[in-house]
């Protein structure tokens, strides 16, 4: 199960997108619509997934896919906050080298101006 | 044992003889007294032939007259009857030939004159004792215990009667009268079991009546000759001396007349019974499953037909409009599908509606309503929604000519109708969504061989390595995959792999890594174009959100070196045997499908090492190291590293055995969530 929240930083308009528990197979599906949502919404994300315990192959696709489109968009986009479990998975499969991933909101903060 | 068919033959038999060497005996003993001449046999012998051709009579009916069952009771009166018939015309001719030879000489003569009374009393005898057994089937058609009991009481006071009979007695004798009144009370008492009677349909009833009617008259008729007999001649042997036979008279007559009475009083309510009877017979029949092939169809039509003969409907139609299994029909009973329109129209404008759900009844989104209306042929509305699991599919509509034409009872047996209908729907739905799901079942069945042979089924063990594999699927299938390929003499390709999610779409495209994999290995790559270009092939094939990780390893025998690059594939482990320590190898790489233009080249970074005999490569998916236990405690790198460093000195088999034993005991369960796979190469 996972929960997903957003707010919208009104001094500084960033779009922030708050994950908490477990994406799985069946819980990505609202992973990808709250970041389709909030890449049509905003050029500054920031993902924060401190409350993330796991991610399965399929919650990765969903940042996989839109990669792409964050770069052609030229859209700011940073994950922090990813315990050490979490981020080895995304390390091994490769996309801390395509994904801006920093370890505290405030290097997040300073990435994602 | 005898058969059936046996013993009425000897029954048959024994009465023919017992009866005519009774007739025998009567005539010697007449002969004898009219000639005063003394003869020897004693009188009971005579009335012992009598007894054994009443039990012999007895026996041949017991077992020619099956059981009452309700389709054949008129059956059995009709058996009495025609019986009936023949003893009474035969009687009738004996009494015709002494009223044309009366003044004869020789019809006065007593021997002739007994002779064909006997004639008599065998045909007399053979009708009262089939009857009294038809007699017997009815009253005891759906006994009771007790009923049984007082029954076979009754029967053996009779069979007692017989023997009291063996000794001559006057009909006036005290014993006999008592004896007589016993039986009497008892036969009037087992007269009022009459259950058979309420299973009688209108004409079966009046057809009972006649034949009930024509057996009282049989037996008055007997009667009245027997005595006639008895009072105009001498008789050797008078047959209304004997209280079996008058006791069996008694209980023929007390019953007929009491099953007479009873069916004509009956008769008015005969169209109740046998409405409740169609009731009960079409509810069974909407209650009955309707077997696989054929349509739900045939239950509407079940329920439309039952519903219109139990209220008596004058017109009637069922609507079923069930978008989401598709299924769109009318039937009409008596009526136009355009009327529908013009009634539905004037129920609408109904100012006497009445909603019919009982307060309890959570259903009253749909409710059941009964109206009168104006305007058109039909006077009352009933209109009864159906329902599978509280969503409405469709109405039933009864209509009648008159105000009001629907009282409680109707509707309550609609109720039950349209209830049992759409449990048999339900149930019929079920059915066939199951069958469906089988057959899903089957097809991923195959789906799971087919895969099975997408993985090399056995490893073979080369001059440089011996290998070993063990893989399980979460699901049917699954998108783990390793395979290898011998490249040349001394190199072997090899190849283990990881499909993102799992089940059928993870199996496809395993099945297309496959392909890429037997492709592009012939042309002999560096593991680092090998990836560029299976990279680039998948970027082609895999949906967005799809991505495979893989390990590609070249193993050189002659340099005992292995060159290798990982596309974001579970590092591999490598145990050196010199050092005794194991380790990752953790190159950088990226998955591919994930980075799907040009620059992918810029992620893969090919890593050589070389090796020693007895030195160990383990290639694994995540499966294995994300297995978790009851405490959401993943199994990890760090516990498969050190189990590997346990068992590293055993054959490839059984470090594995060991891997899988320490991770399903990690576990607690033998079934992971997840594909898990363990490729186990030992050097040589």
């Amino acid at each position: 199960m996972v929960n997903i929240e957003k707010q919208i930083d009104e001094q500084t308009g960033h779009y922030e997108i708050i994950v908490i528990g477990e994406v799985d197979a069946s819980s990505s599906i609202h992973l990808d619509e709250a970041l389709t949502t909030a890449m049509t919404e905003s050029k500054h994300i920031l993902v924060d997934l401190r409350g993330l315990d796991y991610i399965s192959s399929a919650g990765l696709g969903v940042f996989m896919s839109n990669i792409q489109e964050i770069e052609a968009e030229g859209i700011r986009f940073v994950l922090f906050g990813m315990k050490e479990k979490v981020f080895e998975v995304f390390e091994i499969l490769g996309l801390d080298q395509l994904l801006v991933i920093k370890k505290d909101k405030e290097e997040a903060l300073e990435a994602v101006k | 044992m005898l058969s059936q068919k046996g013993i009425i033959r000897l029954s048959v038999i024994f009465g023919s003889v017992f009866w005519s060497l009774l007739t025998i005996v009567d005539m010697m003993t007449l002969f004898s007294q009219e000639n005063n001449i003394e003869f020897g046999l004693p009188g009971f012998v005579a009335n012992l032939l009598l007894t054994f051709f009443i039990i012999s009579v007895l026996t041949f009916y017991r077992y020619n007259i099956g059981k009452a069952e309700s389709v054949n009771f008129v059956e059995l009166l009709w058996r009495v009857f025609v019986f009936g018939l023949i003893a009474t015309l035969v009687t009738l001719m004996i009494e015709f030939f002494f009223s044309i030879f009366g003044a004869h000489k020789f019809a006065q003569n007593l021997l002739i004159i007994n002779l064909f009374y006997h004639v008599i009393l065998g045909l007399v005898i053979g009708f009262l004792i089939s009857t009294y057994v038809v007699w017997k089937r009815l009253i005891l058609y759906q006994k009771s215990k007790s009923l049984l009991a007082a029954w076979q009481i009754f029967e053996y006071a009779l069979m007692m009667t017989l023997i009291f009979d063996l000794f001559s007695h006057d009909y006036q004798d005290t014993s006999f009268l008592v004896l007589y009144s016993i039986l009497a009370l008892i036969g009037i008492v087992l007269s009022f079991n009459l259950k058979w009677i309420a299973y009688l349909n209108f004409k079966q009833k009046w057809r009972s009546l006649l034949f009930i009617f024509l057996v009282v008259i049989y037996i008055w008729y007997f009667f009245k000759s027997l005595m006639s007999y008895s009072e105009q001649t001498v008789l050797v042997r008078d047959l209304l001396d004997s209280v079996y036979i008058l006791a069996v008279i008694t209980f023929i007559v007390v019953y007929s007349l009491i099953s007479f009475l009873v069916i004509l009083f009956n008769l008015p309510t005969t169209s109740v019974f046998e409405r409740k009877i169609k009731e009960a017979v079409n509810f069974q029949r909407l209650s009955q499953s309707i077997p696989a092939g054929e349509s739900e169809e045939k239950v509407y039509e079940i329920l439309l037909d039952s519903a219109v003969s139990a209220v008596f409907s004058d017109a009637a139609w069922l609507e079923i409009h069930d978008e989401e299994d598709d299924v769109e029909l009318t039937l009409t009973y008596n009526l136009q599908k355009k009327e529908i329109k013009d009634i539905e129209k004037a129920f609408e404008k109904s100012r006497f509606k009445k909603v019919l759900n009982s307060e309890f009844e959570k259903n009253t989104v749909y409710p059941k309503i009964s109206a009168n209306i104006k305007n058109t042929l039909n006077r009352s509305v009933l209109y009864f929604p159906v329902l599978i699991k509280n969503r409405k599919i469709g109405s039933l509509v009864l209509l009648k000519q008159v105000d009001d034409g629907f009282n409680k009872e109707m509707v309550d047996i609609i109720d039950t109708f349209v209830n049992q209908a759409s449990i048999s729907i339900e149930n019929f739905r079920l059915l066939n969504e199951a069958i469906v799901t089988e057959r899903y079942k089957e097809e991923l069945d195959i789906a799971n061989r087919v895969q099975s042979k997408l993985l090399p089924d056995d490893l073979v063990s080369t001059e440089a390595f011996d290998i070993h594999a063990f893989t399980v699927a979460a699901d049917e299938v699954g998108g783990d995959y390793y395979d290898y390929f011998q490249l040349d003499d001394h190199r072997t390709a090899l190849i283990i792999g990881d499909v993102s999610g799992k089940g059928t779409s993870a199996a496809f495209n395993m099945a297309q890594m496959k392909g890429i994999f037997q492709s592009l290995v012939q042309l002999d790559l560096d593991p680092k174009d090998f990836l560029i270009h299976a990279n680039s092939a998948l970027s082609r094939c895999l949906e967005t959100t799809s991505f495979i990780t893989v390990s590609y390893f070249v193993i050189d025998s002659n340099e005992q070196r292995i060159n290798f690059a990982r596309a974001g594939h579970c590092p591999s482990l490598f145990y050196r045997t010199d050092t005794q320590t194991s380790d990752f190898f953790k190159n950088k790489g990226l998955g591919l499908g994930i980075l799907r233009n040009s620059n992918f080249h810029k992620y893969v970074q090919v890593n050589d090492f070389e090796y020693q005999p007895d030195d160990v490569l383990v290639l694994y998916t995540d499966g294995v190291t994300e297995a978790c236990n009851a405490s959401k405690e993943q199994f990890g790198m760090d516990r498969l590293l050190a189990a590997l460093t346990r068992y590293a000195d055993q054959q490839p088999q059984e470090i594995q055995k060991g891997i899988i034993d320490e991770l399903y005991e990690f576990c607690g369960k033998r079934s992971l969530d997840d594909d898990y796979t363990l490729v186990i190469l030992k050097f040589k």
